[in-house]
């Protein structure tokens, strides 16, 4: 066990799944809410040329995937630090 | 110079370098050929898997697509961008530390049996191949049109690159070159985008430029795109046509597919460590996002140009023969046709009976640079683009063929004796004979190539998506569970589609369908039948064994990865 104590492999595991569900709730939100479910909601905002829910749906949502992405690395190399299993 | 010299002179430039690569870096151990090593930096990583991703599909037909049906065409691009999300927070990190070669290892391995690694095999060979056959027809698709050669030949010059590099560099060769062809591809997408949104809004960048005015107008360019729309009796290009079940489940299977396809996973096998992985999906959805948030914009100036370029301004039509060249030119290939109904000797497209003009959507894209009048490098750069594309997807689908065939078919189940050396000798056999089996496919094409691909996304989203999901995120899912899981949930979606697309095609409408939800969309369904039947087998089942237990809980966090290992 790379971990101090089985408690502490707990406690890695469930904040591991914290940041990983939070994360899949603003990628839920973003492209199934913002780009599908309220697409018609939202299109009634505009945002310069573009209805807010088109633009989520051909646009927002990708960038918002890739921030995501690079949040969770960021969240994550943090959380292997703190506990101590980080590769380096 | 003359574009088809020009287009030579870019794709012959091309292949010289992918060819040069393919030498400085060939594969010596299965462990090369297999997962270049493991040592491969993430940036590199993230580009080569973007290369991987976006295929002639990507590249030739996406945008062409969201021109004709707008709204809808989203399902595209949320979908093949929103599955690496899931990829990088729930997949990548733990198969990479997991630490084998492909996806059926990780499945036989954490479900403990023979009979789960083979239905792994077999869908992992079945979904490649249905990718492949169309990549080849599109190498001999670019090459027919753009050097005028015979389709067939276009494939052959196409399966001898891709044979060059891919037989003799494995997964090292393949992911050097694939860094090339996506530095071609993106750049031959970008520059036409990039011409045109200026040309049409003033705005350099096409990402904000579709969301801008016309030069010498105050609408909007997408209001003017609907109201066009309402006029000609097309759907409103904002609000699309598909109903929202149907447009959230084809979304959910693309995404769910693309997180469980065997050729996008096993690229996270090759960087050193954990923490690479994680990274290296976020690159490779920068990288692919460069094309993906610039396709909507190339669609919408088509469009716009295009309605414009037929209709004329007051839309009343334009004269046949006053007609700009590239209409004639595409007119040879049989993508654009135009049919004089009421015999004015003017062109007209609608979406009503009033319509005069048959196109294709593929044509969207290799015509851009035509209809909006740009120079012949910038025609030349798009062919070698469309080629790159086609070509770097091929090669890494052929490996995940060969390997299938060498390592998870061979090495660990029929032939454990063979030596590193006689594997790699078969892997590379694996992989001439799935060219050669390709090239035929491209070459004749089945008429089903467009109809299986929804095949494709559905079977990996509705087998490998859950069995990797469960062995990472349960102990307790036992081999009954997982077996149950993916056998039901392919049988499921393969009925689905196999009766409406291929039994009952004329009944393939909304009426008909479960729920409202087309075949394309199905895969959805078929995902969360397998999580519901694996959940309660494992129920009834003996438990996982303890050293099963123990290699979930190791995969869980980074330390100790070390790189990919041998057997």
């Amino acid at each position: 066990m790379a971990f101090e104590s089985g408690e502490k492999a707990k406690a890695y595991w469930s904040e591991n799944i914290r940041i990983m569900l939070t994360l899949l709730s603003v990628w839920f939100i973003a492209s199934f809410g913002c780009g599908i479910l309220f697409v018609d909601e939202l299109n009634t905002i505009r945002m310069g040329g573009f209805k807010l829910g088109f633009w989520f749906a051909q646009q927002g949502s990708i960038y918002v995937f890739v921030a995501l992405i690079f949040i969770y690395v960021w969240l994550m190399n943090r959380l292997d630090k703190k506990y101590g299993v980080s590769e380096d | 110079m003359d574009i088809q010299t020009l287009t030579i002179l870019m794709v012959g430039a091309s292949f010289a370098v992918y060819i040069a690569i393919a030498i400085w870096a060939r594969a010596g151990s299965t462990k090369e050929f297999y997962v270049a090593g493991g040592g491969v930096h993430p940036v590199a990583n993230g580009m080569a898997t973007a290369a991987d991703w976006m295929s002639a599909a990507s590249f030739i037909s996406m945008a062409g697509i969201i021109s004709f049906i707008g709204y809808d065409g989203s399902v595209y691009l949320m979908g093949w961008t929103g599955g690496y999300v899931v990829l990088a927070l729930c997949i990548a990190p733990y198969l990479r530390k997991f630490g084998k070669f492909t996806v059926p290892d990780f499945i036989g391995d954490r479900y403990y049996s023979q009979v789960a690694r083979r239905v792994a095999v077999v869908c992992a060979i079945f979904v490649s191949f249905t990718y492949i056959a169309g990549q080849m027809r599109g190498v001999g698709v670019v090459f027919s049109r753009f050097l005028e050669v015979e389709i067939w030949m276009g494939v052959v010059i196409g399966m001898c690159v891709v044979f060059f590099y891919a037989v003799l560099g494995g997964m090292k060769g393949i992911t050097y070159t694939q860094v090339a062809q996506f530095c071609v591809l993106i750049c031959a997408y970008t520059v036409p985008a990039v011409f045109i949104s200026i040309m049409m809004t003033g705005n350099p960048i096409p990402q904000l430029g579709f969301g801008d005015t016309e030069i010498g107008s105050s609408v909007y360019l997408l209001d003017k795109l609907d109201g066009l729309s309402r006029e000609l009796g097309f759907t409103e290009y904002t609000t699309g046509s598909k109903s929202t079940v149907d447009i959230f489940f084809i979304t959910a299977a693309l995404m769910v597919g693309t997180a469980g396809l065997p050729h996008v996973i096993v690229r996270f096998f090759t960087v050193p460590k954990v923490r690479d992985a994680r990274k290296s999906a976020g690159w490779a959805l920068l990288f692919i996002a460069l094309l993906y948030t610039a396709a909507p914009a190339v669609s919408t100036f088509a469009r716009v140009n295009m309605i414009n370029t037929i209709n004329g301004e007051e839309s009343a039509g334009t004269a046949y023969a006053d007609a700009p060249s590239w209409i004639k030119n595409w007119e040879k290939t049989g993508l654009i046709s135009w049919d004089d109904k009421n015999q004015d000797g003017k062109m007209f497209y609608s979406g009503d009976e009033r319509n005069e003009m048959k196109v294709d959507r593929d044509i969207i894209v290799m015509a851009n640079p035509e209809i909006a009048d740009l120079p012949a490098w910038v025609i030349a750069l798009v062919a070698a683009g469309g080629i790159a594309a086609a070509l770097s997807t091929s090669a890494g689908l052929l490996l995940v063929i060969s390997t299938s065939i060498s390592h998870d078919l061979l090495k660990r189940d029929l032939a454990p004796n063979i030596s590193d050396k006689q594997e790699l000798f078969y892997a590379r056999l694996a992989a001439a004979t799935a060219i050669l089996f390709a090239g035929y496919l491209g070459v004749n094409p089945p008429g089903f190539v467009a109809q299986v691909v929804a095949f494709a996304f559905g079977l990996a989203a509705a087998s490998f998506f859950p069995a990797i999901i469960l062995g990472i995120f349960t102990k307790k899912m036992n081999s009954e569970g997982a077996i149950a899981g993916m056998v039901s949930g392919v049988l499921f979606t393969s009925a689905y589609i196999i009766y409406f697309k291929f039994v009952n095609p004329a009944g393939n409408v909304p009426d008909n369908w479960w729920f409202g939800i087309s075949p394309e969309g199905i895969g959805t369904l078929g995902m969360i039948l397998n999580f519901v039947v694996a959940i309660v087998v494992s129920k009834f089942t003996p438990e996982t064994p303890d050293s099963i237990q123990e290699l979930v809980e190791s995969i869980r966090f980074p330390q100790g990865s070390g790189a990919a290992q041998d057997h």
